[in-house]
């Protein structure tokens, strides 16, 4: 078979490679690009966890072949803390909210819950547990998770959030 | 799961695409969103030996208004479908069906035209399709036709698409204004197929209903237009025995599969409850 | 502001800065996993790394014929392909079982289960080695297959275990039949038969917990690196319990156990799934140790769900005796075990069925039996706890559904029956008729405070007004109040019952305090998520006054860590936990005399303080920790040896006994059969909290792997064996969407044994929520004389009560 020569960005940065056509975005990025944020947790597109952006869309990379992605832009959980380096609005709320246990969903779910605020920056909870339907996680039973994405809107939108007493 | 090798292509334009499958022939498949075809080569299900990718067609993406019908593309995605304002004006049943789709994820990259022509029993638009009259235009090696959606179905995975055939654009009769529409899904979570569907389009005047179209999904090897169904209503106010009717209509057209959504008997029952649900909604939404 | 207040208000911040015990400190871990920065077995990538994929059995109970790998050799990039035939020679084509059975790592003559692994192809990377799989050729001759567990002890029932036909006294005693695996009694079956007798009121329910799987989001895998010129053996994997790993490589492998290094880094969930050994780890092992390169092993999900570790599949036939008043007098209980192919069950060797006496529950019944027997099938074999310890879901099902029985039969209130047969605080610590000893409970607080708060008199109320407008046809929907209340038994466990091959069941701490103050600490246990890396450093902080910022905790590497039995059946907290407060006694006694020496006074002149011993009397005169820790290297006492540092290896005296009151209020739609949960409150008791945010957590995870077990989730075979949906489609992991809100809240009662007083809490929600949620199924449809409805309540299960009940003619 052919290897296909693909150009996409990752994370702001040009990448350039020689691909097999069949190989998914998910091993591309974890095994050629050394990006082992995105995880593989289902094999058939149900549970979310290989989840990256790409242009501007939320895909699955595990159901996406490499060369689909060519000329697109691509941010991983690798990308998306802010330029110091410090956590970004997201990744403080999931902390602060306890939005994660094993870790193993969550670059998915950080990388969905980007894209519903940046479509919908105010989201009421009925908005988010469906805007993250395409994410699984076994541990937190979303509660939680609901929270952390209600913080992060809250801290970029800067309006305050209050924490509801256990 | 890995799928099996292939060679990849990306062509520019219709013609371009109809002529590489003519060439590559029957070990040739089109991909669209990948969303179905990708899991099925993952557990090699499928192992086409060349994929030929319709994502870099520009014709075939888009969403117009074509004198009395809309036209869309087949590559328009569910997202864009659900962002449509002009489809939310017109014939809002098809975002409600495509919210009912999968998950945000695969909305995004999940096409129209996929969910249309792969023939997986499973998929929503088909049996809204039908209840809308649709027809849907194809380019091939022996140029382009129109197919109704109402003979499209031929069995699980098997369509009216002929080998080298791709689905170009769909279009659709604006129903009546004042229609009144519902698309009823049950379904064990978010991101499954349905254990049974029902599309209901109806048109009401005066109390009366003077046009009513009805599709089912997922409750036998095709979808399903519950035509008989839907004439029972015609000319009724909708009242308690012409629905039951009706629902008994439907459900009497089915046949599903047993599997783990449930057994066949509870399918088709819910096939029936469904048809019962969607019509009371359209009827709330109906004016006139 | 007077001076009290000050030392008050000093003493306060000086607290607040330990982030110790008690708060809701944010967890460390969340810094890297919150960047994609974690570091699971599957992003490991070493030089020469291979790829290691299974050719499988499509067949549930097939002799094979011939396996030809031919053609898969020849494929370029394929390396080898290993079959029994080649390991048998290394005597490693079958592998003991932590349950005293044998297990087939590659099929030698049979396949016993559907996907059962049959030969394991190594190829350069996974793409080809999936190919490769492809073209390995395997002749099986399928033969009759047994699917029922009740259909295995027949006469004429198809002998799955060839292997040990003729070894009829198994690791657990007599077997009664070449499909029969052991039988396993307790308690006093004539006084509870006598009482039977005569009981004014008794039940008989077949309660099913049905089989399911722990399916943590990241699968089981591996890889192995062996190093021919050292001998060494390094193992990356997804271990609950790293060092038990070690030692059973080295038993199986015959490497000494210092030349093998089994690190488990950061783990994507367990659940139970993660105890065992499986054929994946061994055939990795010997990729590498026969190729002498690193061979990776991952699973897909497919596999997951149908090879690696079944849970329950528990058939217990339950009996309550009781008083016509309610007093329960007596419980009697069989269980036929499905365990599958292999007796791969991940309890303490000496319990067959784990710890299903508990199955008394948090009721004084004065007498009980139980008896299991296991039993052979053509399925996958495993048997571990999911999300709870050995058994106990199971257990607390039985118990909480029969009471429930038990109440309608009586025509009394299920939870004022509850209430009339706790075991009243006063008598703890409570034997139990199955042998527990309880360490302690005050069950009678703890179930007002919830009925309180819910409204339970209300919600009756409620209740009755909704059935009547049911039956006047005016409503479709059934509500159901559910209620269980569970007594846990958690931290196996003491020596004298508790071991695994061998092993006693202890866990380790080691604490050492660096000269400037901060500290690093190891345990034996293995985090998947629970967040030890944040509460073993409150515990650190709280017990010696260095904040819990500058301690860092380590886990999973064999080499470095103190041996412990792992993270499985809360047993982190109850132990190692426990050892992690006495290693830090320890170090906290030694810097009393190092302070004693610095401040020039007797060690009796010395008091607590926070962070600090100071003077009695003499507050200004103090050495805090960090200044003691510096003295401990530089000029500790005369005669003392220098350093400051401690381990223990602790062997709990008891088990804990968490407990709690769940409710749950449910709607159901007769007519789809779908449930919508409307409230779920848990208030649990787990003696002493360290981490409020984290308990609150893993109440929520557990919870909604309740509501999955008992709403839908399950493995199911059809009659030839094939296993059913086994995929995220089919397999049901709810979404965000289906999820319910959960309402949490809780009562302390400490443990009177435990170091620090806590039991442990990540597996209560699981084991007390599954038995709510199917108690909120029957509930609602009791009052229409549906009987015992069995799990898994998905909607055509609950549609076809409705429909044998006649419910849907008016539809």
């Amino acid at each position: 078979m052919t290897k296909s020569h693909i150009e996409l960005t990752i994370n702001g940065k040009k990448v350039e490679a020689l691909v097999e056509p069949r190989t998914l975005l998910i091993h591309f990025l974890r095994e050629q690009q050394n990006l082992t944020g995105a995880h593989i947790g289902c094999d058939t597109g149900h549970c979310g966890a290989c989840t990256v952006d790409m242009d501007d869309m939320s895909v699955k990379s595990c159901m996406t072949f490499a060369v689909q992605a060519n000329g697109a832009s691509i941010t991983t959980i690798e990308g998306v803390a802010n330029a110091d380096g410090t956590l970004s609005a997201l990744q403080e709320g999931f902390r602060m909210m306890h939005g994660l246990q094993c870790g193993f969903c969550t670059p998915g779910m950080i990388l969905r819950a980007h894209r519903l605020l940046q479509e919908n920056p105010t989201p009421t909870e009925d908005e988010i547990r469906h805007g993250i339907s395409g994410n699984l996680c076994r541990c937190t039973g979303y509660v939680n998770i609901v929270k952390s994405i209600q913080y992060a809107a809250a801290k970029i939108n800067g309006t305050p959030f209050q924490e509801a007493a256990e | 799961m890995i799928p099996g090798t292939f060679d990849y292509y990306r062509p520019q334009t219709v013609d371009d695409a109809v002529g590489l499958l003519s060439k590559l022939g029957e070990e040739a498949s089109v991909l669209a969103g990948g969303h179905s075809l990708i899991p099925l080569m993952k557990t090699r299900f499928a192992s086409p030996h060349h994929l030929v990718d319709l994502s870099g067609i520009g014709d075939l993406k888009g969403i117009s208004v074509e004198g009395d019908d809309i036209v869309i593309g087949a590559m328009t995605t569910q997202f864009e479908l659900i962002a449509s304002e002009e489809l939310e004006r017109h014939i809002p049943i098809i975002a409600e069906t495509s919210r009912l789709i999968a998950d945000p994820q695969i909305r995004y990259k999940g096409t129209f035209g996929g969910n249309v022509a792969n023939g997986d029993p499973g998929n929503d638009m088909p049996a809204v399709m039908m209840c809308l009259g649709a027809s849907y235009s194809v380019s091939g090696p022996d140029g382009n036709r129109d197919i109704a959606a109402r003979d499209f179905y031929q069995g699980a995975y098997f369509t009216a698409l002929e080998h080298g055939e791709i689905l170009t654009a769909v279009r659709i009769p604006i129903p009546a204004p004042g229609h009144g529409s519902a698309y009823e899904k049950l379904k064990r979570k978010v991101g499954d197929y349905a254990t049974a569907a029902a599309a209901v389009v109806i048109t009401m005047a005066g109390g009366t209903c003077t046009s009513a179209s009805i599709g089912l999904t997922n409750v036998s090897e095709t979808p399903l237009w519950a035509s008989d169904a839907a004439a029972l209503l015609v000319g009724s106010s909708l009242d308690k025995a012409s629905v039951d009717a009706a629902v008994a209509a439907a459900e009497a057209i089915t046949n599903p599969a047993s599997d783990m959504r449930g057994p066949a008997e509870y399918r088709t029952k819910m096939a029936g409850i469904m048809v019962r649900r969607a019509l009371e909604r359209a009827k709330s939404r109906a004016k006139g | 502001m007077n001076d009290q207040t000050k030392i008050d208000q000093d003493r306060a911040e000086r607290t607040e800065k330990l982030q110790g015990m008690g708060c809701k400190r944010k967890r460390v871990e969340d810094i890297r996993f919150t960047q994609g920065k974690g570091s699971y077995v599957d992003d490991l990538k070493l030089p020469g790394m291979l790829f290691g994929d299974f050719v499988r059995s499509p067949h549930a109970h097939a002799r094979i014929k011939s396996i030809d790998t031919s053609r898969a050799k020849a494929l370029p990039g394929v390396i080898a392909v290993l079959t029994a035939a080649d390991l048998k020679p290394l005597g490693l084509h079958y592998m003991p079982t932590l349950a005293g059975d044998v297990q087939a790592v590659l099929a030698e003559e049979k396949v016993l289960f559907q996907n059962q692994e049959v030969a394991f192809v190594i190829a350069e990377d996974r793409y080809i080695a999936s190919d490769a799989t492809e073209l390995v050729d395997v002749e099986y001759e399928a033969l009759p297959c047994i699917v029922d567990p009740f259909k295995s002890m027949l006469p004429d029932a198809p002998i799955l275990r060839e292997d040990i036909q003729d070894k009829m006294t198994g690791a657990h005693g007599p077997r009664k039949h070449p499909n029969h695996i052991f039988e396993w009694m307790i308690g006093d079956k004539e006084a509870t038969d006598a009482v039977f007798a005569n009981a004014d009121v008794t039940i008989k329910e077949m309660l099913v917990d049905h089989r399911t799987h722990p399916s943590p989001l990241e699968t089981c895998q591996s890889v192995a690196s062996f190093d021919k010129v050292k001998g060494e053996l390094t193992l990356w994997g997804t271990f609950q319990a790293p060092h038990v790993i070690r030692t059973v490589v080295s038993l199986i492998s015959g490497l000494p156990e210092h030349k093998i290094h089994v690190i488990a880094p950061d783990i994507g969930g367990g659940f139970g799934n993660k105890v065992g050994a499986y054929a994946g780890y061994v055939c990795s092992v010997v990729g590498s140790i026969v190729l002498g390169v690193p061979v990776k092993w991952v699973e897909d999900r497919m596999e997951n769900l149908s090879t690696t570790s079944f849970a329950r599949d528990y058939h217990m036939t339950t009996e309550l005796a009781a008083t016509k008043e309610g007093k329960i007098q007596a419980m009697r209980v069989h269980v036929l075990a499905d365990h599958g192919a292999f007796d791969a069950c991940a309890d303490p060797s000496k319990w067959p069925a784990g710890f299903m006496n508990i199955c008394t529950g948090s009721y004084d019944i004065p007498v009980a039996h139980l008896a299991v027997d296991g039993v052979y099938t053509n399925k996958a074999s495993g048997g571990v706890a999911y999300r709870c310890s050995f058994r106990v879901t199971e257990a607390v099902f039985a118990i909480e559904r029969a009471v429930e029985v038990l109440a309608q039969k009586l025509g009394m209130d299920a939870a004022e029956l509850r209430i009339k047969n706790f075991i009243k605080a006063e008598q703890f610590p409570y034997q139990s008729a199955l042998g527990w000893e309880y360490d302690s409970g005050d069950y009678h607080t703890a179930m007002k405070k919830a009925m309180d708060t819910i409204g339970y008199k209300e919600l009756r109320e409620e209740q009755a007004k909704k059935r009547e407008a049911f039956k006047r046809g005016e409503t479709r929907e059934l509500m159901g109040i559910g209620i269980s209340f569970f007594t846990e038994i958690v931290g196996a466990g003491p020596a004298k019952n508790c071991d695994i091959l061998g092993i006693a069941m202890f866990d380790s701490a080691e604490i050492r305090i660096h000269p400037t103050g901060s500290v690093i600490a190891r345990m034996g246990t293995k985090s998947q998520g629970q967040g030890h890396e944040t509460t073993y450093a409150q515990i650190i902080a709280t017990e010696i006054g260095i904040p819990a910022d500058d301690i860092m905790i380590e886990e999973g590497n064999t080499d470095t860590a103190p041996y412990g039995l792992g993270t499985y059946g809360s047993r982190s907290t109850p132990v190692a936990g426990a050892a992690t407060a006495v290693a830090a006694r320890k170090i906290k006694a030694k810097a009393q005399m190092i302070a004693a020496h610095m401040l020039e006074v007797h060690e009796g002149d010395l008091e607590w303080d926070v962070d600090r011993f100071r003077v009695k009397g003499l507050p200004e005169k103090f050495k805090t920790m960090k200044e003691i820790a510096w003295a401990a290297y530089n000029s500790p006492p005369p005669n003392m040896e220098p350093g400051l540092e401690a381990v223990n290896y602790y062997e709990p005296p008891n088990m804990t006994y968490p407990f709690g009151a769940y409710f749950c209020v449910m709607d159901i739609d007769v007519d789809t059969g779908v449930a919508k949960t409307r409230r779920f409150y848990a208030l649990d008791d787990c003696g002493t909290r360290i981490n409020p945010m984290i308990i609150e957590g893993q109440v929520h995870g557990g919870l909604t792997e309740a509501f999955a077990c008992a709403m839908g989730q399950e493995i199911r075979y059809d009659e030839q064996g094939n296993v059913m949906g086994a995929s995220f489609m089919d397999f049901f992991l709810p979404t965000a969407v289906e999820t319910p809100n959960w309402e949490t809240d809780h009562t302390v009662t400490p443990s009177p044994h435990h170091p620090i007083g806590a039991k442990g809490v990540g597996e209560s929600p699981h084991v007390g929520g599954v038995p709510c949620f199917s108690n909120a199924v029957n509930d609602a449809y009791a009052f229409l004389g549906a009987g015992h409805i069995q799990m898994p309540h998905d909607a055509w299960r609950l549609w076809k009560v409705g429909e044998k009940l006649g419910l849907h003619a008016s539809a």
